[in-house]
């Protein structure tokens, strides 16, 4: 088993709190894992991306090679397009549709939407929408990665254990609210796969 | 024990930690800060009362260090590669006097210049001061070489220098302790009490140590349990790694099974007869290394003619930047995978200063104070400031290094260029800006040197700066005349007023001092919070 994973977005977005949750439930599940993150500069409101890479076999390289990676997970949907050229012709592309702008010269986001719906495997939802539907707009990053969570060869459980273990400090009340948005990260891939 | 998931910073923090560390020493630069904020979060530091306070600069961290090892103790000390120019003049100099608790000097590299304005290769230190020196390549080797280091350094009473680059120090993968956790050494003084005293007559002495030395920290690179001679069968051939360019390598091989002989150097100096041997048995040599050709520049030399080497400097592999499995599969005539290109309309996000963020409201201020001169007036500095220099800001002319904005404003005021103006963050003011503003002032320099005061070390993080609460008692005491050192809070609603103040800072034809004073808005943030909770 091997899942190579880019998850991107804008510094801020808190790509790091998904690459922790799925770097959990790897280990968890017995998996060796890689993680290159981007700290620095690039953190003040630039783009950032990690590498996260996942097997049952050690791992050489912390960088996914160009046109390796198996899933894209992107918080935001111009982001998710930046790196394409690491995506596999069989990988998925699951982004958030929310916008994040914070530049002068953002695209249309219809020609955006354009762009994402060419791809012949991708998810895209409105993950804010979702996590403020269920009374916790924080929740986004959970939602996403409910979506991814289908893809990854691993235990579902395992996902709500890590969740409920990484939110464990803050109490019931956050832990329940991020487990219902995994669960609805979660089915909305799973109907969009179907369909 | 189980296995923990570091980051390679963090993985070199925990291996201080199991190996008897005394105190950590260092000022913030990225890609290093993370080993001592790990430090200071560890609830096994405080136990064993670790010392993990930040240090003012990098000069004064490896200082320190030197007294603790002085004193019998383990020491590390951390620091980004441009912070090892700052500590250079002690760290070439501990070659000399050695060691007596182990030190081991951490530089972490910035390949590709991910956040730093040079991709300089700290081996060259490693080198010029002829220290032993580590170089690992994952989380694992990062964690094992720290106890080894220390034993090392203990074993022949000399500093090791460890090197890192970006990808290591900020990559995560499992990493399993060691059984043991070793006790700190005990207060003990070195057997010489003139070890530490470098006059000429006593350095010559110890010089000749260092240099006899040599030989015998070859022998043990040659035996290091981290330095590889791999064999393969396809002599035609033979490739030399460092550090993390063995995992890019063998990243290109399905279970790592690579025909080529291979060199595996993660300690220096270099063990000469692997190379001897891998030249003897192979037709072409590759080397791939992260950072400048360093093994390849020296191997060169030693090696027989005619041989083809290939590398940096011959173009197989870029000149610049940082390796990727990629490009190493080119330069192994591995065909490369790629996915779709990245569409058009997919443009740039380069970073920016915070929405709410103190310097954009000090710097609208500066740009209107400025707007009756001619451009190109303001020297700046490194910090999250510096990104005033992109728009819409573009406020500022320089960034060189620590400390340079106030010194680079006194040499264009001494030119003549007048108004100058100095741009500096607060705790950049404390590592290298006092003694440029001392300068600046017994020479009656009529600069304008703005302290961006926001009351942290903010571009790596909000750590703790050395200047707060002091700015204005420091350039009292350096000399500025009370009446020109000014302090404002950069807010929206106090420009009207602020352009005043620099305007009149500006105008007076003396040195004066303008601090801005509000706290980082991620810091607030944070602090807020918190308070909920």
């Amino acid at each position: 088993m091997k899942k190579d994973i880019i998850l991107a977005g804008v510094g801020g977005q808190g790509i790091l709190s998904i690459a922790s949750v799925i770097g959990y439930a790897a280990v968890d599940a017995g998996l060796f894992l890689k993680q290159a993150e981007v700290h620095g500069m690039s953190q003040r409101g630039g783009a950032v991306q990690s590498n996260l890479r996942l097997s049952d076999k050690e791992i050489a390289s912390d960088l996914i090679p160009g046109g390796k990676a198996d899933m894209i997970l992107s918080v935001e949907p111009m982001e998710s397009l930046r790196y394409l050229p690491v995506l596999s012709p069989d990988g998925w592309l699951i982004t958030n549709t929310r916008i994040y702008n914070n530049i002068s010269n953002y695209p249309d986001e219809k020609k955006l939407m354009d762009e994402i719906n060419k791809l012949p495997h991708h998810i895209a939802l409105d993950a804010d929408k979702m996590a403020k539907d269920l009374g916790s707009p924080r929740s986004m990053n959970i939602v996403m990665l409910g979506a991814a969570s289908c893809f990854l060869d691993i235990e579902y459980k395992r996902f709500e254990n890590a969740v409920t273990n990484i939110f464990k400090r803050k109490g019931e009340d956050i832990i329940n609210k991020n487990l219902m948005a995994l669960k609805a990260g979660k089915d909305f891939a799973e109907n969009a796969i179907n369909i | 024990m189980q296995k923990l998931v570091l980051l390679g910073d963090e993985a070199v923090a925990q291996g201080a930690l199991d190996a008897g560390l005394s105190g950590i020493y260092a000022y913030p630069g990225t890609p290093s800060t993370e080993i001592t904020e790990y430090v200071q979060r560890s609830k096994q530091a405080r136990k064993k009362n670790v010392f993990c306070e930040w240090a003012v600069n990098e000069k004064t961290a490896m200082e320190s260090a030197l007294g603790m090892s002085y004193a019998g103790k383990r020491a590390m000390v951390c620091m980004k590669h441009v912070g090892l120019n700052v500590a250079a003049d002690p760290f070439m100099n501990s070659a000399i006097t050695g060691a007596n608790g182990g030190i081991i000097v951490v530089s972490a590299d910035d390949p590709s210049m991910h956040s730093s304005q040079n991709e300089q290769d700290s081996r060259f230190y490693g080198k010029f001061s002829m220290l032993p020196m580590l170089e690992p390549s994952n989380q694992q080797e990062a964690y094992d070489m720290i106890s080894y280091g220390f034993d090392f350094s203990e074993k022949y009473h000399i500093p090791v220098l460890l090197r890192m680059t970006t990808r290591l120090c900020h990559s995560r993968a499992g990493v399993k302790r060691s059984e043991k956790e070793r006790k700190q050494n005990e207060l003990s003084l070195p057997e010489d009490l003139r070890q530490f005293v470098l006059l000429p007559a006593l350095a010559r002495k110890r010089y000749k140590t260092l240099l006899k030395n040599q030989d015998i920290f070859e022998k043990e690179s040659k035996n290091s349990p981290f330095n590889k001679y791999i064999d393969g069968k396809d002599k035609n051939l033979g490739i030399i790694t460092s550090g993390i360019g063995y995992n890019y390598l063998m990243e290109n091989y399905a279970d790592r099974k690579c025909p080529y002989p291979v060199i595996k150097i993660s300690q220096y100096p270099l063990p000469s007869n692997m190379f001897k041997k891998i030249a003897a048995q192979c037709n072409e040599l590759l080397f791939i290394e992260e950072g400048f050709p360093f093994i390849e520049d020296i191997i060169k030399g030693i090696l027989p003619k005619g041989l083809r080497i290939r590398g940096r400097m011959d173009g197989s592999i870029p000149k610049d930047g940082e390796l990727n499995p990629n490009i190493v599969a080119n330069a192994l005539g591995i065909s490369v995978t790629k996915g779709k290109p990245i569409p058009e309309l997919v443009v740039n996000r380069p970073p920016s200063l915070c929405p709410g963020c103190p310097h954009f409201d000090s710097f609208t201020a500066l740009n209107e104070a400025l707007k009756g001169y001619s451009k190109g007036r303001v020297f700046s500095d490194i910090g999250c400031y510096t990104l005033s220099a992109l728009p819409p800001l573009e406020s500022i002319n320089s960034c060189v290094d620590m400390g340079a904005s106030v010194t680079m404003a006194k040499g264009a005021a001494d030119a003549g260029m007048l108004p100058s103006v100095a741009a500096i963050g607060d705790s950049t003011f404390a590592h290298s800006g006092m003694t440029g503003l001392l300068y600046a002032v017994n020479d009656k320099t009529p600069i304008t040197v703005l302290i961006l005061d926001n009351l942290t070390t903010g571009m790596t993080g909000g750590q703790r700066s050395a200047a707060t609460g002091k700015i204005e008692n420091i350039c009292l005491g350096l000399g500025v005349e009370k009446e020109h050192i000014r302090t404002i809070n950069p807010l929206k609603n106090h420009h009207k007023e602020n352009v005043r103040i620099m305007k009149e800072e500006i105008e007076y034809n003396g040195l004066s001092v303008i601090v801005a004073r509000r706290e980082c808005i991620v810091e607030l943030n944070k602090r807020m919070k918190a308070k909920k909770r």
